[in-house]
């Protein structure tokens, strides 16, 4: 796709402009869907029905929300340190926007394809927590504080575990690029990762219980790093209000939820390229090409998002220390075991 | 119980980092306060040095209204607004304490209706409890299939006497309307419809792994705690003691039903704990439908006003009656001038008695562990302040 747009506009910079904002095309409709479908979801399993006035089964309701954010009053506590607090959202949005660069959206088109695209993403990611930490201290308010703490503690802990499981994958690999990652697993759903990619039969054998493995540490370590229930103390409602959001109102309110979402995106979307075969199709050579690979990769990654969804409408949550305690001494023992082993497995 | 960081840490000089303990304060504006409870809590990081309950928010003047503007059977939808979750228990309370006083012998009818009313009030509460006992802990959707099953109850309510929250339905000696014609087919179908949602409930709630490993080692109440600070209801039964007024110092007819006092057994952890008072509410909900279904089947035909006074004005002297309302011991001591006004009426509101011991059980844990203390106490704000 650069290829060609560079071809047809000739100018670098104007390529670059255009290739940065189709994610964002991407971002806008996918949250307002994704808000439709948590709130339908979540009234489903609860017995009731959600939105039904605006428009059919009020499909117009999550834009009707997005105007309403948009007209309220965006107030700043007098306290509060105004340029960090303006620019917290800002920065929690652009760590996880950036993630957007590195996704293969389709075999055709990736924002960027460098050579270390998860491990760019794993960085990048972290930024979020500069912006949390920024919004919960600036705030000036101890719900916030304890807030912004908490996710600080638990972002960083659950990366540990989550590069482990994303090692494993890179190891079998043999690649860091997610465009490539996602074309070594063509080829049917026999080549997926989660299945062992293309190793002999005798090998997979061993690897895929040791995949499974990762797969759950990596998805658990996803959901602590969305914040979303069961790990979401940093927000956690019944006991901190609202976390390091409770001060903010209106647009800034807005971002912080937009990146919430599009960050429950992208770490589905890392899941769905590591494990599940990103954009390559589960039928060898039928429905692949730019469109329907597009096809897979968003319906992939929209199925790990409803996955997240309903395991938040069900669990309770967990208590600070016991998420710590899940973190290092369960998910990164297991983790690290699991690379160890598979390191064995291949050398051998 | 999280473990405390001994030695302080120390800053790139090498001296002591000075550290000090945060004074917040929970309320009375905060979602999981149940109300307008404000608690003070000091916390060192995360963990809770001392919490000190401020209560007053919700005071209505209840007592002293009774004294003043009222007559006997005036007081009752005061007593309405007391509890405000579970209306039915405090009539009952109250009516109970005044036709002792009067020395009425009300129906047999009039007594059946009144225990079906009180138990399904009770699981109505419950329903509440746990349902938002639920969101303290962070799961959404129990609190919804609770609220569903009380709607259920709710409109049972409507149908008997028009309204869905306050009632004012017992009265002194009787009740507002006899039970409409269809009322007992309904509450059987009610009672069929909603053991196998106990079940459920059971299943995705009280048997989470999370839900459990949030609860089962939180607030431990000792029994013997629990007894100095007078405790009652599923609080007292929820540390292991076997004791409910309705068995042991019977009221009303519930002496001729059989059922068991559900008691906390440390299934999970230590006895006294936060899941033991969950799992009483669970049980006490099985055991009310239990009563509920026996009372439909031998409910007595009668005239449900036969026994309402036409003056009430009681001998001067007093008395004091206590029934086993959802939370606890609720008793009303009543002082009579032999006036047709009450001359002193005190509540003895078993969510102010529970919430008192909350600094003994919340210290040492961490703030999501008050959460969960306060959510297991069950107050309700209307009741404590009065």
């Amino acid at each position: 796709m650069e290829q060609f747009l560079t071809s047809l506009l000739g100018n670098a910079l104007v390529v670059h402009v255009i290739m940065a904002v189709i994610p964002l095309l991407f971002i806008l409709p996918y949250a307002l869907v994704v808000i439709y479908l948590e709130m339908k979801i979540a009234a489903h399993m609860q017995d009731r029905v959600a939105y039904m006035r605006t428009g059919w089964h009020g499909t117009l309701q999550p834009i009707a929300d997005m105007l309403k954010l948009l007209q309220k009053e965006d107030t700043i506590p007098a306290a509060a340190d105004k340029p960090l607090f303006i620019m917290a959202p800002y920065i929690v949005f652009m760590g996880t926007y950036a993630a957007f660069a590195a996704l293969p959206f389709s075999s055709a088109f990736i924002g960027s394809n460098i050579n270390i695209g998860i491990f760019f993403i794993v960085a990048i990611s972290s930024l979020v927590v500069v912006g949390l930490l920024m919004a919960g201290w600036s705030s000036n308010n101890k719900w916030s504080l304890f807030g912004a703490l908490r996710s600080a503690a638990q972002i960083v802990s659950y990366e540990i575990p989550s590069a482990f499981a994303i090692l494993g994958v890179v190891m079998l690999a043999g690649t860091m690029s997610l465009q490539e990652l996602s074309a070594i697993q063509t080829g049917g759903i026999m080549h997926w990762m989660i299945l062992g990619g293309t190793l002999p039969l005798m090998k997979k054998l061993i690897v895929i219980p040791l995949m499974l493995i990762l797969f759950v540490v990596y998805y658990i370590s996803s959901m602590a790093e969305v914040n979303r229930t069961p790990f979401d103390i940093p927000e956690a409602e019944s006991e901190l209000v609202q976390g390091y959001m409770t001060e903010y109102s209106g647009m800034k309110f807005a971002i912080f939820y937009l990146a919430e979402y599009a960050n429950l995106f992208a770490v589905s979307a890392v899941a769905t390229v590591l494990f599940f075969g990103g954009w390559a199709s589960p039928f060898k050579s039928l429905m692949t090409g730019p469109w329907w690979s597009s096809f897979w990769f968003i319906s992939k990654g929209m199925l790990f998002v409803c996955l997240n969804i309903w395991l938040r409408w069900t669990l309770p949550r967990l208590r600070v220390d016991q998420l710590m305690y899940m973190s290092w001494k369960v998910l990164t023992p297991f983790a690290f075991a699991c690379v160890l082993a598979l390191g064995l497995v291949l050398v051998w | 119980m999280a473990e405390t960081i001994t030695a302080p840490p120390k800053t790139s000089s090498g001296k002591p980092l000075r550290t000090e303990e945060m004074i917040v304060n929970m309320g009375p504006q905060h979602p999981s306060t149940h109300g307008v409870l404000r608690l003070e809590i000091v916390v060192d990081g995360e963990i809770i040095v001392d919490v000190v309950p401020h209560i007053g928010y919700l005071h209505r003047c209840f007592e002293k209204h009774c004294e003043h503007m009222t007559n006997y059977q005036q007081v009752i939808p005061y007593v309405d607004r007391m509890d405000y979750v579970c209306s039915m228990n405090n009539e009952f309370a109250y009516v109970v304490a005044a036709e002792r006083l009067l020395k009425i012998q009300v129906p047999e009818r009039v007594e059946y209706i009144r225990v079906i009313m009180a138990e399904l009030q009770r699981i109505a509460s419950h329903l509440i409890a746990v349902g938002t006992y639920g969101i303290d802990i962070g799961a959404f959707t129990p609190f919804l299939y609770c609220f569903r099953d009380r709607e259920k109850i709710l409109d049972l309510f409507e149908m008997t006497c028009g309204a869905r929250l306050l009632y004012n339905y017992m009265w002194i000696g009787g009740l507002s309307h006899d039970i409409p014609s269809d009322f007992i087919a309904r509450a059987k179908d009610f009672c069929a419809y909603f053991k196998p949602q106990i079940r459920d409930f059971n299943n995705l709630l009280t048997y989470n792994e999370i839900f459990i490993k949030r609860t089962a080692n939180t607030g431990v109440l000792p029994a013997d705690i629990a007894v100095n600070y007078a405790c009652s209801g599923p609080m007292l039964r929820g540390s292991g003691v076997n004791w409910d007024l309705r068995r042991d110092d019977p009221y009303s007819v519930y002496h001729k039903f059989e059922w068991d006092v559900a008691v906390g057994t440390g299934e999970t952890g230590p006895v006294g704990s936060c899941w033991d008072r969950h799992i009483v509410r669970m049980k006490e909900m099985e055991q009310s439908v239990r009563i509920i279904e026996q009372v439909l089947a031998q409910i007595p035909d009668g005239d449900v006003q036969s026994a309402i006074p036409k003056r009430i004005r009681p001998n001067p002297g007093e008395v004091y009656a206590r029934t086993e309302s959802p939370r606890g011991e609720l008793g009303f001591y009543i002082v009579s001038d032999g006036t047709g006004t009450p001359y002193r009426i005190k509540a003895r509101s078993p969510g102010f008695v529970n919430l008192s011991v909350i600094n003994e059980i919340a210290r040492g844990g961490m703030v999501a562990d008050l959460v969960a203390i306060i959510g297991s106490i069950d107050i309700v704000l209307g009741e404590v302040d009065r």
